[in-house]
C-alpha cells in the first residue's frame, strides 16, 4: 500500500508538471483526487491494514493528498498567470500610432496676449473697464486736452461720423479715462481695453482698426514713481522677473510728464540687433500722470489728487509674441494661421 | 531732423562717442533714431595725380594712365573717361577698396592691360551735381575743378571722404510735435548744452548793411490777416550776385538732407535749418508796386509754386501777394513767378510766423507738406523771425553775394507777454515721487533758458509748450533723469481687481466653443453697405439703418455693422476660396446701432458662429449652442422653425428662445446666400444677442440630493404624420405622464416601411422614478399607458 501511495504521489506530480491547460488540469484532480479517483480508492483499502499499519498508512495518504492538492493549486496559479500574460500579450498595441484627439477650437492669437495683460492688470487691483467705440469727440480729444485744430483732429486722420466734427470713431482708449473719472470717484485703478479706428490704410503694420488698453490710476499722493513700480511690474510679469525697462521723455496731450516705456530687447539682451533696429530696446508703451487739465475738466481736485496713465498697443505686443510680421493675417482669419494657436 | 555733429559743435561741445551722447539724449527727451556715419561706405580711396596718359592699344576710347597715389611707385590705371588730362587730381579707387553701395574694386586687366584700381566720378562716390555744381557730371570728378576742393590744396595719397567733407556724423532725432524749437541745430544745442550741462555758444548776427535807400523805402507790408500771421520780418539784398553757395555750406546742407541749389536758396535753406526759421527769398522785380500783402486767398486764385505745379486757392489759405497777385503760398512754398533765377538783382527775404493750423490745413488741402510747412504746423516762435532774417542777411555779406539794404521791415500783427510759470518744488517732487532740492530745479531750468524771478519762471518764447507746473515737473524729471526717479508702489487704499460678470461670460463662452472645435476669429467692425444686399437682408429692415463714417477709406469699410453675420460669412468665404477644407469658427462681435435722439450708438455684442466642411451639419451646430446655452445655465431653451430670414435655408432655419425671449437664429445659409459669397458648399451659422442670453442664465446650481430609489425605463415608439414635431411630441409626452417622467430621450427617428407614407415613427426612452418608494413595473406602465393615450388623442400618434 505505501508503494501504492508513492507511486500516486511521484505519477501525480509528473502529471502535474507537464499540464499546460486548465482543463487537463480538472482532469487530473478527478483522477487522483477525486470521488473515484485513485488516491481515494487506495483509502477505501485501508480497512484492510492493521491497527499499527492504519495510523501511519493514514498519514501517508493525508501527506500524499496534501502534497497533491498544493501541487495542484500552484499549477492551476501557474497556468491562469501564463494565460493572462498570453492574452496581454496578444491585446498590445502600437502605442506609437496616433491618438483620437477630439476637436479642439483654437484661440485668436490678440486674445492669447490681451487676455494675459488683462489678468496681470486683475492680479495687481485693476477692474476691467469698457466704453463706447462710437465716441463723442469732446470725449475722445477735447477732454483729454486736444483742442480744436489738433492734427490728430483732421478728417485726414480720424474717421467721422457727425459733419460737424462732434460724433467719430474714437482713435484711442484714453476717453475712457474720462469717462471713467466721471462715474467712479478715487481710488480708481481700471484698465479699458478696446477697440480703436484710425484712417490707414491697410498694410504689413497699418490698420484702420486696432486694439489698445488703456490705463488710469488716480488717488492721493499718486507720483511718477508709483508709475514706474507699476509698469515695471507688469512688465516683469509679462516678460519675466528681471527685465529691464527703460523711461524715456516723450509727449501725449494728456499727460505730464509723459514718457514712453521700452523694454531691453529679447533678442540681442540690449547689444543691439536686427529685431531692436539696433537700438537694445524695443518701444513697449506710452505713459504719463494725467494732466491737470484733464483732471481739473472733470472736477477732480488737483491739490488733493493725482494719477497716471498709459496705454498699450495690443496688435504690436501679440505680433511680437508670436512672430507674426504681417498685421493682416490678424484680421484676415486664415484657419491655417488660426490653428497655429 | 538730420543733426550734423560737425554744425552742432558749432554750438556746444558734446561726448564724442556717438552712443554715450545718443543714449543720454534720448534719456532727456530727444530721441535718437539712429546714427549715420558718412563716408563709411567708401573705402580705400585716396588723391591721385594723373601723371602720363596713353591710348589703351586695344580700344579707341580708353586710356591707360600712370598715377601717382601717393604710394611712392605710380599706378597704372586703365579709364574710359574723355574728361582726364595730365596733372589732374583724381579720386582713385585703390586695389581691394570700396564704394557706395558695396561695389568691390580689384585689380584686373582691361582688354589686356593691367589696370590696379579705378578713377571715380562723384556719381560712384555716392554724390550728385547739386553736390558738385562746378564739376561735369559725366565723366571722372576733376578734384581742383572745385574752387573750395582747389584751395585745400590735395595732395596725392590723401583720403578723399574726408577731403569731401564725408566725414560728419548724422544723427537723426525723432521730434515730438510739441517741441519745434529742437527742429533746428540751435534747438538741439540747446538741449545738448541742458543735458550735458555744458554752456551754449550762441552768436548775434551783425549785419553791416550798405549806405543809400533803406527797404521801407522800397518796400511795404500788409498784414490782412494777423491772426493768421502774427509777425512778419523782411529785409533786401540788391546787386545780387547768384552762384553755388561756398562747400562747407553745401557740406552741411547736404548732411542735414537738403539739396544745394544757389547761394540765396542755399541761405535760406541754412537759416532754417540753423535757427528753426523757415525763410523764403524772392525776386523783388516781381513784386508789383513794391507792396507785399499777407492776406488770405481770392475766390478763383490761382499760383504756379516752385514745384511747376499749378495751385487753386481757397479763401481760406493764406497767401503772401504783392499788389495783385499771390507771390507764395504762405508757410508752404513760394511761386514760380517770383523764384530766384540766375538774373536776380534784387531779393526780399521774408522771415515770417504763421499760424500753424491754417498752414497746416493749407498744405494738407494742396497735398504739399515741405520742410518750412512741417515747421510751421507745429507752431513757432514769434520772436525768432528777426534773428532769422539778420542771419541770412550776415551770411549774404559772409558770402560776398549781395549787398544788404539798410533797415528790417518787421511788422507786428499780434504781440504776446512771455509765458510765466510759478515754481512750485514742494508740488513738483509730490508729483515725481522724488526729493530733489529747489536749487537743483533752478539749475536745471537756468540750462535749459528759463529765467528765474524770484518764483516766478519766465518761459523762453520758443517753449509755447510749457504752461503749467506739470510741465516744469516734466523739465526737471528729464534732466534729473527718468532712470533716476524711483521705483515705488502705489500705497493708500487697496482696490479690487476683477473683470464684471459679462466679461467673465466672454471668457467663459469661448473657451467652451473652442472645447468644441471652434475657433475664435476677429474681423473689422465696419463692412460695406453692399454686405446687407450678399446675405439678402429686406430693403426696408431696420438693420440697414446704421452708423455711417463719412469719411471711410473705401466703401467696403464706410458703415458700422448691424448684424456680424456678415463678417462671419465674408471670413468663411476667405477660408472656402484659400481651399481650407473646413472652418468652424466664433467670434464675440459688437454691433451697433443707431439710436434715435442720442448720438451714442447702442454698441451690442452678439454672439457669432459658423462653419462649413466635413463633421457640420444643421444639428451638429445645434448641438453646439445647446450646449453652450446650457453650460452657460441658461434656463427654458427653446427652438422653433423661422422660414421668413431671408438670409438662411427656409427649411433649415430655427428661432432660439430661452424664458421666452428672442436669443436669435440659427441655421443653414440659403443656397442663394452662399452663391453670393461664392461658397459652393452648405454653409451654418448661429447668431444670438449675448447680452439678452446672459440676461437668461439661472442663478448657480444647487444640489439636489441623488435619487434614493432606483428608476425605470421604458422604450416607446409611435407612429405620427411627417409634419408633426419632435418638440410637439416631447411636448405632449411630458404633460400626458402622471410625475413620475423624470427625463425623456429621443432615440431613433424612422420613415420607410412598413411604415405608411406621410407617416414616421419616433422612438424615446422614458425615464420614470419616485423619490418616495421603488416603483412597480405596473405604476409605471400606467404612467407610458397615459402619455401613449394623449399622444394618440392629441397627436393621432399611436403606439407602433
Amino acid at each position: 500500500m505505501k508503494e501504492t501511495l508513492e507511486t500516486i504521489r511521484r505519477e501525480a506530480l509528473s502529471a502535474l508538471e507537464q499540464t499546460k491547460a486548465a482543463q487537463d488540469l480538472e482532469a487530473l484532480r478527478v483522477k487522483y483526487l477525486g470521488k473515484k479517483g485513485e488516491l481515494t480508492a487506495v483509502l477505501k483499502q485501508m480497512g484492510r491494514l492493521s491497527a499499527e499499519e492504519r495510523p501511519i498508512m493514514g498519514q501517508l495518504a493525508n501527506e500524499v493528498r496534501e502534497t497533491l492538492t498544493d501541487a495542484l493549486a500552484r499549477r492551476q496559479q501557474a497556468i491562469a498567470e501564463a494565460a493572462l500574460n498570453a492574452k496581454l500579450e496578444a491585446e498590445a498595441l502600437d502605442v506609437t500610432i496616433p491618438g483620437k484627439r477630439p476637436e479642439l477650437g483654437h484661440k485668436h492669437p490678440m486674445s492669447i496676449a490681451l487676455d494675459e495683460l488683462k489678468d496681470i492688470f486683475v492680479g495687481m487691483g485693476f477692474q476691467v473697464a469698457e466704453g463706447p467705440e462710437v465716441e463723442l469727440a469732446e470725449y475722445n480729444f477735447t477732454k483729454l486736452n486736444t483742442e480744436e485744430g489738433h492734427p490728430a483732429r483732421e478728417w485726414g486722420d480720424t474717421f467721422y461720423i457727425k459733419e460737424d466734427s462732434s460724433l467719430l470713431l474714437r482713435t484711442q482708449t484714453s476717453p475712457m479715462q474720462v469717462r471713467t473719472m466721471e462715474k467712479m470717484a478715487p481710488p480708481i485703478r481700471i484698465i479699458a481695453p478696446g477697440r480703436v479706428y484710425r484712417k490707414d490704410e491697410v498694410d504689413a503694420t497699418h490698420s484702420p482698426m486696432f486694439h489698445q488698453v488703456e490705463g488710469l490710476v488716480v488717488d492721493k499722493g499718486i507720483t511718477m514713481a508709483d508709475l514706474k513700480g507699476t509698469l515695471n511690474a507688469f512688465v516683469e510679469a509679462l516678460y519675466g522677473k528681471g527685465t529691464k525697462t527703460r523711461f524715456r521723455p516723450h509727449h501725449f496731450p494728456f499727460t505730464e510728464p509723459s514718457c514712453e516705456v521700452d523694454v531691453q530687447c529679447h533678442a540681442c539682451g540690449g547689444a543691439g540687433c536686427r529685431v531692436c533696429k539696433g537700438e537694445g530696446w524695443i518701444e513697449l508703451l506710452g505713459a504719463g500722470m494725467v494732466h491737470p487739465k484733464v483732471l481739473q475738466g472733470v472736477g477732480i481736485d488737483t491739490d488733493v489728487y493725482s494719477g497716471f496713465a498709459f496705454g498699450i498697443g495690443v496688435e504690436r505686443m501679440a505680433m511680437r509674441r508670436f512672430g507674426i510680421t504681417d498685421l493682416r493675417l490678424i484680421f484676415e482669419n486664415d484657419m491655417r494661421f488660426l490653428s497655429q494657436f | 531732423m538730420d543733426l550734423s555733429r560737425k554744425w552742432l559743435a558749432e554750438f556746444v561741445d558734446s561726448p564724442a562717442d556717438d552712443k554715450e551722447y545718443c543714449d543720454a539724449m534720448t534719456l532727456s527727451g530727444s530721441k535718437v533714431e539712429g546714427v549715420t556715419v558718412e563716408g563709411t561706405e567708401i573705402r580705400n580711396v585716396v588723391v591721385g595725380k594723373v601723371l602720363a596718359m596713353e591710348r589703351h592699344p586695344d580700344s579707341d576710347h580708353m586710356w591707360t594712365c600712370q598715377v601717382d597715389a601717393g604710394r611712392g611707385v605710380p599706378l597704372q590705371i586703365v579709364t574710359g573717361a574723355q574728361n582726364v588730362s595730365v596733372g589732374d587730381l583724381v579720386p582713385v579707387a585703390l586695389h581691394d577698396s570700396w564704394l557706395p553701395g558695396g561695389v568691390h574694386i580689384t585689380a584686373g586687366t582691361l582688354r589686356g592691360v593691367e589696370s590696379n584700381g579705378m578713377l571715380c566720378s562723384y556719381k560712384e562716390l555716392g554724390m550728385t551735381d547739386h553736390d558738385w555744381p562746378y564739376s561735369v557730371a559725366d565723366g571722372i570728378f576733376i578734384l581742383t575743378s572745385d574752387p573750395d576742393l582747389a584751395a585745400k590744396h590735395p595732395k596725392p595719397g590723401d583720403d578723399v571722404p574726408a577731403l569731401l567733407g564725408l566725414d560728419d556724423h548724422i544723427v537723426a532725432f525723432e521730434i515730438t510735435p510739441n517741441r519745434p524749437d529742437c527742429l533746428s541745430v540751435i534747438g538741439l544745442a540747446r538741449e545738448t548744452a541742458a543735458t550735458f550741462d555744458r554752456p551754449l555758444k550762441l552768436h548775434n548776427p551783425e549785419v553791416k548793411g550798405t549806405d543809400g535807400a533803406s527797404v521801407a523805402e522800397l518796400l511795404d507790408v500788409e498784414i490782412e490777416n494777423p491772426e493768421l500771421c502774427p509777425r512778419y520780418t523782411a529785409r533786401m539784398v540788391r546787386n545780387v550776385t547768384i552762384a553755388p553757395s561756398p562747400l562747407w555750406m553745401r557740406e552741411r546742407l547736404r548732411a542735414s538732407g537738403v539739396r544745394p541749389i544757389n547761394n540765396i536758396v542755399d541761405i535760406t535753406n541754412y537759416v532754417m535749418l540753423e535757427y528753426g526759421q523757415p525763410m523764403h527769398a524772392f525776386d523783388f522785380s516781381c513784386v508789383e508796386g513794391g507792396r507785399i500783402v499777407v492776406r488770405t486767398a481770392r475766390e478763383g486764385e490761382v499760383i504756379q509754386t516752385l514745384d511747376g505745379n499749378d495751385r487753386r486757392l481757397t479763401p481760406n489759405m493764406l497767401c503772401i501777394c504783392d499788389e495783385h497777385k499771390p507771390v507764395g503760398v504762405a508757410g508752404v512754398m513760394g511761386g514760380a513767378n517770383s523764384e530766384i533765377v540766375g538774373d536776380t538783382a534784387m531779393v526780399v527775404f521774408e522771415s515770417a510766423n504763421f499760424n500753424g493750423v491754417s498752414i497746416r490745413r493749407t498744405a494738407t488741402a494742396l497735398g504739399m507738406r515741405t520742410d518750412a510747412s512741417a515747421r510751421y504746423e507745429k507752431g513757432l516762435d514769434p520772436m525768432n523771425t528777426y534773428k532769422g532774417v539778420q542771419r541770412a542777411c550776415e551770411l549774404v555779406e559772409l558770402l560776398g553775394c549781395g549787398e544788404v539794404v539798410d533797415g528790417v521791415i518787421d511788422v507786428i500783427a499780434s504781440d504776446q507777454a512771455p509765458r510765466t510759470v510759478r515754481l512750485e518744488p514742494g508740488k513738483i517732487n509730490a508729483l515725481l515721487g522724488t526729493d530733489i532740492s529747489e536749487d537743483a530745479m533752478r539749475a536745471m531750468l537756468r540750462r535749459l533758458d528759463f529765467t528765474l524771478d524770484g518764483d516766478t519762471i519766465i518761459v523762453p518764447s520758443w517753449r509755447s509748450d510749457v504752461e503749467h507746473y506739470s510741465d516744469i515737473a516734466e523739465e526737471v524729471a528729464r534732466l534729473h533723469g527718468y532712470d533716476k526717479i524711483p521705483v515705488t508702489l502705489m500705497r493708500g487704499e487697496t482696490t479690487q481687481g476683477g473683470f464684471t460678470d459679462k466679461q467673465q461670460a466672454e471668457r467663459r463662452t469661448g473657451s467652451l466653443l473652442r472645447g468644441m472645435g471652434y475657433s475664435e476669429i476677429i474681423t473689422y467692425s465696419f463692412i460695406s453697405p453692399s454686405y446687407y444686399d450678399k446675405i439678402r437682408l429686406p430693403a426696408d429692415s431696420d438693420k440697414r439703418n446704421c452708423v455711417t463714417i463719412l469719411n471711410p477709406l473705401g466703401e467696403d469699410t464706410s458703415v458700422m455693422r448691424t448684424t456680424a453675420l456678415p463678417s462671419m460669412l465674408e471670413t468663411l468665404a476667405r477660408n472656402y476660396s484659400y481651399r481650407n477644407k473646413a472652418a468652424k469658427l466664433y467670434e464675440i462681435a459688437t454691433v451697433y446701432k443707431p439710436v434715435a435722439g442720442r448720438d451714442l450708438a447702442d454698441e451690442r455684442p452678439m454672439l457669432s458662429l459658423g462653419a462649413y466642411g466635413a463633421g457640420t451639419d444643421f444639428f451638429a451646430l445645434k448641438g453646439v449652442v445647446e450646449q453652450t446655452l446650457c453650460a452657460l445655465n441658461v434656463k427654458n431653451v427653446r427652438f422653433a422653425a423661422r422660414s421668413d430670414i431671408p438670409a438662411f435655408h427656409p427649411g433649415r432655419c430655427a428661432e432660439v428662445r430661452a424664458g421666452g425671449v428672442f436669443l436669435g437664429v440659427l441655421g443653414q445659409l440659403h443656397p442663394l446666400t452662399c452663391q453670393n459669397y461664392g461658397m459652393d458648399c452648405d454653409v451654418f451659422a448661429a447668431q444670438l444677442d449675448f447680452m439678452d442670453l446672459l440676461a437668461q442664465r439661472a442663478g448657480e446650481a444647487r444640489y439636489e440630493p441623488l435619487p434614493r430609489f432606483p428608476s425605470v425605463t421604458r422604450d416607446i415608439a409611435v407612429v405620427c404624420a411627417q409634419e408633426i414635431t419632435v418638440a410637439q411630441l416631447e411636448e405632449c409626452i411630458n404633460r400626458g405622464a402622471r410625475g413620475l417622467l423624470k427625463e425623456v430621450e429621443l432615440f431613433d427617428i424612422y420613415t420607410g416601411a412598413p411604415i405608411p407614407a406621410g407617416k414616421k415613427s419616433v422612438a424615446f426612452n422614458l425615464t420614470l422614478r419616485s423619490d418616495e418608494r421603488s416603483l412597480t413595473a405596473e405604476e409605471a406602465d400606467e404612467d407610458v399607458h397615459s402619455v401613449l393615450t394623449l399622444l394618440e388623442r392629441e397627436l393621432g400618434a399611436v403606439l407602433r
